[in-house]
Order: structure tokens, then sequence, then C-alpha cells
């Protein structure tokens, strides 16, 4: 083995680990008789774990296979977050697919497949190492979607989601090709000089914007959310849980460093892209989703607002900035998946419910599942102490400081119109008539209830160590 | 007359508006909108395999290669997304993917 070859390979262990994995489980998943399906998840979650350990600890930093792939700080902390957003995921599935006879072996291996996607996309470098994890992570995440075949529901959000997402990958690599041409290289750190030494050009900044919207599909962004109530409604649940996490870190995490990195030189052009999707975002998660009776289609909207909120921190276009999007990121993911937890439990006469007026009267039902509920969506609001105020106080500083009034007012007006369908739920269920309570919530979805729920109030205790985390990680860039 | 880069771009340009149109203004079928998709990643490649010549340089083709590949495994997997949900709707109407509202 060439010296190259093996620093290579040993940068990228985590992935190789996780499919190698999903390859034995497929073996396993098809040469067992029974229903392997629990077994299969169980295995998943642990291979990960074991991917996350060995990132942690034992990867060092550095560029592999022809600068196309990079372990920063930066990729560290986004690839951790998306292993434990889709751990979590897994984890939360076992009940439900057990529960809903849906307990296929392809689910965990399917995830496995997308999250290998998702990690290539937090080390891309280079336009074709991007345009192909972005692919493997869409690809699995289509048929994720569509995964209880003999829903209507679920075949139905997976055809919506492969088309617009098809539409947006298609969208994004027309971009690639414009910026290809246009700088005569698809490796980042080129494009970036190219980009400074011939000033502004037409089909460069052609290029971004096809690519930021490429990219914005992904997130869920407003003007291209029109996916997004449909897709989380129609999947099963544990999916919807899935889609609402790992997806939005890991692209997250391609955005942040193709504006930071690639397009920095024509910063004064994405700028104004990314406060644009910001605003529209946050106007329309906070507006659309007062109507919404589902909770799922509810959940949904709330992450476009929460998007939204996120990319203020982007358009500050500072240190500050990026560690304010990488808190935000974390927080949101401990949110949702407590969210997620607590609309998974929500389960009478052995029926999923998903209807808000089925929460009525929950405190005098369920008083636990109740209260921590009520923090989570006190958080969600930003309400201050609980940890979703931190993340949206860091964005806000950021944007603040880079002189961006306009946008931080209507960002805080906007979240007081958000906070309104929350207290809404938060009504629902302290003071009005109890509707009948749920069945006992499963062991592990309490587990994950509860850290959540923890995470939520006591943040403040913690909070230094996981910024300065951020710091860290957002330091990569200046 | 010689052609040159900007007829490739202009070329590239057509096709990626009709396949952006066939995707929203299409009404009837999904079929059509799969053959849309299709259309919006040879605009791409098109551009790619242009841009190559003109910059002399290889990656664009060989990214061209990638694009191919995955093209063929996207659509492999929208057809048989589509076959599932027409077990289920039994049929695959545009105006018939309407469970939800969106």
């Amino acid at each position: 083995m060439t010296p190259e070859l093996s620093t290579s390979l040993a940068l990228v262990t985590p992935e190789l680990i996780i499919v190698a994995g999903a390859i034995v489980l497929l073996m396993i998943g098809v040469f067992s008789s029974g229903r392997p399906g629990a077994l299969v998840t169980t295995l998943a979650v642990l291979v990960m774990a074991v991917a996350g350990l060995w990132l942690a600890f034992f990867t060092g930093e550095g560029r592999a296979f022809g600068n196309s792939f990079v372990v920063d700080p930066f990729a560290r902390f986004m690839k951790l977050l998306t292993l434990g957003g889709s751990a979590v995921a897994l984890v939360m599935s076992i009940g439900y697919s057990r529960a809903h006879r849906f307990d296929t072996f392809e689910y965990p291996v399917l995830v496995m497949l997308s999250t290998v996607g998702m990690l290539l996309m937090a080390s891309a470098n280079d336009m074709i190492a991007l345009y192909l994890s972005f692919e493997l992570q869409s690809l699995a995440l289509y048929i994720v979607a569509a995964i209880n075949r003999d829903s209507l529901r679920s075949s139905e959000a997976g055809l919506k989601y492969f088309v617009l997402g098809a539409l947006g990958t298609g969208m994004m690599l027309y971009g690639i090709s414009l910026v290809y041409g246009y700088t005569g290289s698809v490796d980042f750190e080129v494009i970036a000089s190219v980009i400074s030494g011939q000033g502004r050009q037409i089909g460069v900044l052609f290029g971004i914007v096809f690519i930021l919207s490429g990219l914005v599909f992904k997130i869920s962004a407003a003007p291209f959310h029109m996916w997004t109530p449909d897709v989380y409604e129609g999947a099963p649940t544990p999916v919807t849980a899935f889609f609402a996490v790992a997806p939005k870190v890991a692209t997250m995490a391609l955005i942040l460093r193709m504006v930071m990195e690639t397009f920095q030189p024509a910063a004064s052009d994405w700028q104004q892209i990314i406060v644009f999707v910001s605003i529209a975002s946050m106007a329309l998660g906070s507006f659309a989703a007062i109507g919404q009776r589902n909770i799922k289609r509810l959940m949904a909207y709330s992450s476009i607002g929460h998007m939204g909120f996120a990319l203020v921190g982007l358009a500050a276009n500072s240190e500050a900035g990026v560690r304010g999007v990488l808190i935000y990121m974390m927080i949101y993911v401990a949110m949702t998946l407590g969210v997620f937890a607590f609309i998974l439990s929500m389960r009478r006469n052995d029926e999923n419910v998903e209807e808000i007026g089925d929460l009525a009267g929950l405190s005098q039902t369920n008083p636990v599942m109740a209260t921590i509920m009520t923090l989570m969506l006190f958080s969600l609001a930003g309400i201050p102490w609980l940890a979703g105020f931190w993340a949206k106080w860091y964005v806000f500083l950021a944007a603040i400081d880079a002189g961006l009034y306009a946008l931080s007012i209507i960002g805080v007006l906007t979240s007081v119109v958000a906070a309104f369908y929350y207290l809404r739920i938060i009504k629902i269920m302290w003071f009005d008539e109890p509707a009948g309570g749920f069945q006992p919530m499963s062991a592990e979805l309490r587990v994950i209830l509860g850290l959540s729920g923890a995470f939520v109030t006591f943040y403040v205790l913690f909070g230094a160590p996981i910024g300065a985390m951020a710091q860290a990680a957002a330091k990569t860039f200046f | 007359m010689t052609v040159g880069i900007g007829h490739y771009l202009t070329l590239s340009a057509i096709l990626f508006t009709i396949g952006v149109f066939g995707i929203f203004l299409n009404r009837k079928n999904v079929i059509v909108i799969m053959m849309s998709i299709e259309l919006l990643l040879l605009a791409a490649n098109i551009n790619l395999v242009a841009f190559s010549s003109v910059l002399n340089d290889l990656v664009g083709q060989v990214f061209v290669l990638f694009v191919l590949t995955v093209a063929a495994a996207e659509a492999a997997i929208g057809l048989s997304i589509l076959v599932v949900f027409f077990r289920n709707r039994g049929s695959i109407a545009v105006e018939d993917v309407n469970m939800m509202k969106g």
C-alpha cells in the first residue's frame, strides 16, 4: 500500500465501518429466518456508535484522496451530530415498527447508507465528492420515505419527495457545471482563489444561486419547502424523526463549507440570498403553522422556521455567526428528537394518533409527559433559560454584530408569532377537558424524552463546554 | 459559422428550461416528470462536456461519467417508487397524487 492511500483510508475509517456494517447487516437480514428487523436495528445502532467513537478518538485530521476529502474540527463536529441524530432516530423506530408491522430489516440498512452519505457530505472538499455524497444521501432517503409499501400516504410521500428532491439536485448540478466552467476547477480551494482573483462574473453568480437553491431544498427552507409538510405527514413517524434531524445537519454542514470557504470571495452576493431565504423561512414557518391540526405537519412548519433562524447566523458571515449556527443545530437536534419521542408515544387503543386535539387535558392523564412536553414547547418557542432561547440568542447576537438590524428585528417578531402556536398546544394540554389518556410509554422513548427534557432544561449549566466545542469547530474557516 | 461554447451553453440552458417547465406545467403523467428530471441532468452534462473541451481539462468529462451512473440509479429508484404508488393508488396521473394537500 502506498503511504498516500493508507493515510487516506485511516481518515475515512468511520465511514468504512458503517459501509461494512451495512453490507454485513443486509446479509444477516436476508439469510436469517423469521423477522430480523429489531435485531438488525439494534446492531445498526451499535455499528454507528462504534463509528462515532472511532471518529471522536481515533481519527486524525487532514486531507485524503487527492484533496477531495477533508477531516477538520468542523467536519468532526457535524459528523458526530449527524451520527447521534441517526442513531437515536433508529432507536425510536424499534417499538413503532413492531407495532405497525413494518419491521423490515431494509430500513436500518438504508438509514446507515444514507448516514454514510451525510458523513461524506460534511467532509466533501470538491464538487464531485459533494455531488456523489449528496446523491448517496438523497437516494437512500427517497426509499426510506416510501418504506411503508402498503400505505398510500407513505408511497405518496416518497413520490413527492423524489420528484422535488430530484429537481433540487438537478438545479444544484447545473450550478456546479457553471461554476466549473467559469473557474476551471472542481476543487473548493482553487475555486475560491479563482473567484477572488477574477472578481465578480455573471456565470459564477448564476452557479452560486443554483447550487444554493439545490442545497436549501434539503434543509427545507422557504421558498423550497413545498415537500416538507406532505413528507413529514405521510412518512412513518420514526422516518419523519430521522428526516427532521440528520439530513438537515449534514446539508447545513455542506452549506456552511460552501459559503464560508468556496464562495467566501463572493460574500456580498450570497449574503443577500441567505438573508432572503432566512426571512422567507422564518415568516412562512411562523404563519403557516398556525392553522395546522396534525402535529407532524405542525412540526414540519416548525422545522422550516427553525432553519430560517439558523440561517440568520450564517448571514452574519462571521466566526460568531458560524458558532451560532453550530450551537443552533445541536439544540435543534436535541429538541426535535425529544418532540418526536413524544409524538411516537401518542398511542391510544394500540393506534398512533396525530391530531393536536388528541392532546386535550394531557396534564391530568399523563402529568409527567405533559410537563416535559411543555418544557420542550417553551424551548422551541425560545422562552428564556431553556435551550431554545440560547440557540436564538447566539445567532441574533452575531447578526446584530454584523449590522443586520432589519433581519434581526424580523426574526424576533416572527419568533413571537411562532410562540403563539406552541403556546396553543400547551393551553390544550393544560386547560382543555381530558380526551382520554395515552398508553404507557415504551422504555426507550421514555429515556429519549427524559434526556431531551434534561438537555433543554439544564442547558445553561453545561452550555459553556458545548459553546467551546462549537467555537473550535467554527475556527476552521477563519 | 463555427460552433462555439456559447452555442452549447444556449442549448443546455434551453434543455434545462424545458425540464423545469416539464415538471411544473405538466398536469398529466408522472412518467413525463421523470423524463423532465433526466433532461435537467443531461443539460448539466452538456455544460460539463463543453466546458471540459474548452478548458482542455478532463475533470469535467470524468464528472459526466459519474453523473450518468447516478442518473441511472436515480431513475431506477424513481420508477420503483412509482410502481409502489401505482399498486396503492391504481393510477399515476399527477392529479391523483393528492392524498395530502401541500
